[in-house]
Formats: C-alpha cells, sequence, structure tokens
C-alpha cells in the first residue's frame, strides 16, 4: 500500500535521511523506532508532503505522492497526528475536529459520532477551546482530527510523548481499535517497548539510515533493540 | 459648551472615523495572519479604492445618471470588486514569486509596490486634491433633539458595520472562513488538513483589499475630497489600530479601528485639534506598554 524507495531528505544541505526504503501492506499497523534526530519525524513529513524529498520515491495505492501538495495528499486519503499535536489553540474541539474533514463535504457528522465514540472526553469538551485542554487529550484530539478526513492510512507521530502512563495505555488502546476497524497505521514512537507490543512490524532508524527490519516479536527479543532501545527491565 | 450634546456629536464622529480605521486595518491583520508579512502597499489600495470610486461617480457621472442611492451602492460594489482584482494582482507579482525568499525581502518587495501604486495613482489621477463634488448625496441632516446626524455620516458607518458583520459571519460560520483561521494559527497544521493554503493566501490577498478599497471610496464621500498620497496616513493609522487590536486578530481589528478613532475625536473635542494625534500616540503606546501583544492577541496559550 505504501513503499518508500531509496529516500533521500535534506534541510538546507544536511541530510537527514540517507536512502530510506520501507513497505506497508493494507490493515498493517507498523511502527517506526529510532533515537531523537534518527529521521523517524522527516520521513512522516515527507509522506505528507511538508517536505520535498531529495531523491527517491513514495508510493501510494501505486501512484507517486512524492511530487504532490500536502492537500493533495490528504485527498489521496494519507492524513497524520504530527509532532507536538499542533491542535489548533484558539479553536473549539469541534472545530479542530470538522477542519479534519475540510476535503470532504458529507458524512462529516457520522465521522463525528465516530469519533466521540473513540474518546468520549472529547464529546464531553466539544465547545472547549483545544489550547485549553490537557495534553492527553490535546492528543486525542490530533488522533481523532486526523481521522475525520476517513483515511486509509494514518500516521502517527510521537503520540505517547509527554504523557502520564494510564493515559498513554488509553491511547496506545485507541490506535488498536483504529487499525482493527481496518485503517492502516504507521507509528513513530520512542516508547519502543508499547509500540512493539502494538505493532505487526518494527523497522528501527539510527541518524538517517535503516538499521533493523522484523516482527514486532522478533525486535521484541532483539539483542541490539533490548540493549539500544528497551533497556533492562 | 462640554455638554451631552457635545459629547454624542464627538461620538457619532468617532465612530464614524473609527470603523474606516477598522475596515482597512482588516486587510493588514488578515495578510499579516496568514503570511505574517505587512503588506505595505495596503495604504495604496485604500486611495485606489477612493480613485476607482471617483472615476465611477464623477468622471463617468454615474450620480447624475442613476441618482445617488442607485450610484452609491453600485460604486460601493465595483470599487469592492476592482480593488479585489489589483490586490490578487499584487499578490501575484510582488509577493508570491518571493513565497521560498527571505523574509526581508517580501518586504522589500511590499515597500517596493507601494511607492509604485502611489506613484502611477499620481500620474493617472493627478497630484492635486479631487473633490467628490457637494452635491453628490443630498445634504440631509436628521435632528434629534439639539444632536444633528448627517445622512453621510450614518451611511459611512452603516456600510462599514455592515460589511465588517458580514466578514464576521463568513470568517467563524464558513468552511473557507475556518480555514483562513486554521491558516493564520498553523500553516503547516493546515496542510495537514488538507487545506491549500496557496489559496487561502490568495483569498485573504482578494478580500483585504476590497474592504482596504471600500474604505476608500468612504472617505471620499465622508471629506469630499481626496489625494494621491491619503494612503500614507491611513495606513500608518490603520496599521497601528490592528497592532493595538492584536496584529492577526480579526475582531482586534475592529476594535483596534474603532478605538483609534474615538480616541482622536474626544482628544480633538476635549483637548486640542493641534494635539490630537500625539494624544492618540500616546494613548496607544501606553496600551501597547501594558499589553504588548495587543487587546485581542490572536494565540492562547497552548499547553505542551
Amino acid at each position: 500500500m505504501l513503499q518508500l524507495i531509496d529516500l533521500k531528505v535534506s534541510y538546507g544541505g544536511v541530510e537527514a535521511l540517507h536512502g530510506l526504503s520501507l513497505e506497508v501492506k493494507p490493515g498493517e499497523l507498523v511502527t517506526i523506532l529510532g533515537a531523537n534526530g534518527a529521521g523517524k519525524s522527516t520521513t512522516l513529513m515527507a509522506i505528507s508532503g511538508l517536505v520535498r524529498p531529495k531523491s527517491g520515491s513514495i508510493l501510494f495505492k501505486n501512484e507517486r505522492l512524492d511530487s504532490l501538495r500536502s492537500h493533495e495528499v490528504v485527498q489521496r486519503g494519507v492524513t497524520q497526528a504530527p509532532e507536538g499535536r499542533r491542535v489548533f489553540g484558539p479553536m473549539t474541539v469541534e472545530e479542530n475536529l470538522r477542519l479534519g474533514a475540510f476535503t470532504r463535504l458529507k458524512g462529516i457528522e457520522a465521522s463525528l459520532e465516530k469519533v466521540f465514540g473513540l474518546f468520549p472526553r472529547l464529546d464531553e469538551r466539544r465547545n472547549q477551546m483545544a489550547g485549553t485542554l490537557s495534553g492527553g487529550e490535546q492528543q486525542m484530539l490530533a488522533i481523532g482530527r486526523a481521522l475525520m478526513a476517513e483515511p486509509t492510512l494514518l500516521l502517527l507521530d510521537e503520540p505517547s510523548l509527554g504523557l502520564a502512563p494510564l493515559l498513554v495505555k488509553t491511547i496506545f488502546q485507541a490506535i488498536r481499535d483504529i487499525n482493527k476497524s481496518g485503517v492502516t497505521v504507521v507509528l513513530v514512537e520512542q516508547n519502543a517497548r508499547a509500540a512493539l507490543k502494538l505493532a505487526h512490524r518494527g523497522y528501527v532508524l539510527d541518524v538517517g539510515n535503516l538499521v533493523l527490519e522484523d516482527s514486532s516479536e522478533n525486535l521484541l527479543n532483539n539483542p541490539l533493540v533490548i540493549d539500544a532501545y528497551l533497556g533492562a527491565q | 459648551m462640554y455638554d451631552l450634546n457635545f459629547f454624542l456629536q464627538q461620538l457619532s464622529n468617532g465612530l464614524t472615523r473609527g470603523s474606516i480605521y477598522a475596515l482597512i486595518a482588516l486587510g493588514y491583520t488578515m495578510v499579516y495572519g496568514v503570511m505574517k508579512l505587512i503588506n505595505f502597499a495596503h495604504g495604496e489600495l485604500f486611495t485606489l479604492g477612493a480613485y476607482f470610486g471617483y472615476t465611477i461617480l464623477v468622471t463617468l457621472g454615474l450620480a447624475g445618471s442613476l441618482g445617488p442611492p442607485m450610484a452609491i451602492g453600485l460604486s460601493m460594489i465595483m470599487v469592492l470588486g476592482l480593488v479585489a482584482l489589483a490586490g490578487h494582482l499584487l499578490e501575484r507579482v510582488a509577493y508570491r514569486p518571493l513565497r521560498h525568499s527571505d523574509r526581508l525581502a517580501a518586504v522589500v518587495s511590499a515597500l517596493g509596490a507601494s511607492i509604485f501604486l502611489q506613484n502611477a495613482i499620481m500620474l493617472k489621477w493627478g497630484a492635486q486634491y479631487r473633490a467628490f463634488g457637494a452635491d453628490l448625496l443630498p445634504n440631509v441632516v436628521f435632528h434629534i433633539r439639539n444632536f444633528n446626524l448627517p445622512l453621510v455620516r450614518l451611511l459611512v458607518f452603516v456600510a462599514a458595520i455592515v460589511v465588517m458583520a458580514i466578514l464576521h459571519l463568513f470568517i467563524h460560520r464558513t468552511r473557507l472562513g475556518l480555514a483562513i483561521r486554521a491558516s493564520a494559527i498553523d500553516q503547516g497544521a493546515a496542510k495537514l488538513m488538507g487545506i491549500d493554503v496557496r489559496k487561502v493566501i490568495a483569498l485573504v490577498f482578494i478580500i483585504g483589499p476590497a474592504l482596504g478599497g471600500l474604505a476608500g471610496l468612504l472617505v471620499g464621500l465622508y471629506y469630499g475630497q481626496i489625494n494621491y498620497n491619503m494612503g500614507q496616513i491611513y495606513g500608518l493609522k490603520a496599521f497601528t489600530a490592528a497592532i493595538i487590536g492584536g496584529i492577526g486578530n480579526i475582531t482586534g481589528a475592529m476594535v483596534g479601528g474603532l478605538l483609534l478613532g474615538l480616541l482622536e475625536a474626544m482628544g480633538e473635542g476635549y483637548v486640542s485639534v493641534a494635539w490630537k494625534d500625539a494624544l492618540t500616540f500616546v494613548v496607544l503606546i501606553m496600551i501597547l506598554v501594558f499589553r504588548p501583544t495587543g487587546l485581542l492577541p490572536e494565540r492562547v496559550a497552548e499547553k505542551l
């Protein structure tokens, strides 16, 4: 469904991705792991069309995304809950969600009900300004907003960042439900253990290079992953 | 002399002048909100509106052939359309090619566009004052006890308020309005919602100039005469109004404009005409000292 082929991205002369290739199949939940600066967010930004790759290609359902503009990528059914959530603070929860459905004209109310079913907390805070929500609620909003376009591929960038363990559990449960409902998910995470428990497969990046690619089970038992990302427990 | 009647007179004067400032300020604040760029040529688009109105009403003599109410209504619609077109061309020529370049390049381009437009207007219509003519509007004055309200003042105020009310509804109740607000808050996130931000920028460069141009026509009707460099002082004042309201905030621009107009009228009436501007700006500086981001800043604190 999604295929990155030898993707290179640079920022002002500095290369952040040195030729990444990966594949995501329909219905999968794939995680991309790695430390800060490994190129995880850059990968998602390139898929969403917010940064232009220097070379290589991004294929989605056999169509090249890398020459499209970001709103056209959304129209193809690829949405993202970006790093740092980036909700529209001075707008209400409901306005944020309606913006998520910007590319659609019909069926918005049904999607809204679906998101409220997934995150009842958002329903309670419907008319509250997004900027006044707690971190966890903002994350729910960022994910809910990305779902409002009824995507076939959902990109999630560090949804657990800065959240209390209990909230991480809620968010990850929701991600599992979203995937079970048929949405393909790419999950970028630093919380490697939680991400691998959730995902079918994982890719490990290190300063712009792909170093490992395996099923989640194997990665959880891989000594290299245990040493570098999971730590002793 | 300083009775209730005098106060009401200054109040109506200030609100009318303020509504004009507010209309112009909206153009600055909308463009800044989305592009983080001060459109220095906005004052000239305002002047252009005044001269388009002059050409339609006086040179082409629309007022004579249609009668004042029809002519003025029609000229407002035509000025809105023509200056919207001018604003769109300005964006295409002076700003869009610089989309990916340094912020400073766009500022220089804006200043250049301002000088170009001002000179073009002077060359086309001349450097002397142009009079709209006293017979354009029937010289009707409403008397409410001792309070006098000229028809033209009422017309200018009502036109400005109606247009601002429509804009407010558009920004807060429509899908496109939502897209404009989102693009002003976080362009990257707006793109992730599927919003074509380039189109949003084009849109604010149509709406903003149209409102500024209408303000130019209203000034011509209100004061009866226009000049090629009137955009400088009006632009400066409206820009100040936008800053006072909190640049980027649409409601703020309306509030800032009305406040500025009221301050001027009251300073003029109760202190001194000569000190009007100095006094106004002292108050405005005080506001900025205590509220550096303006009265209604665009961003509310965002939790991480």
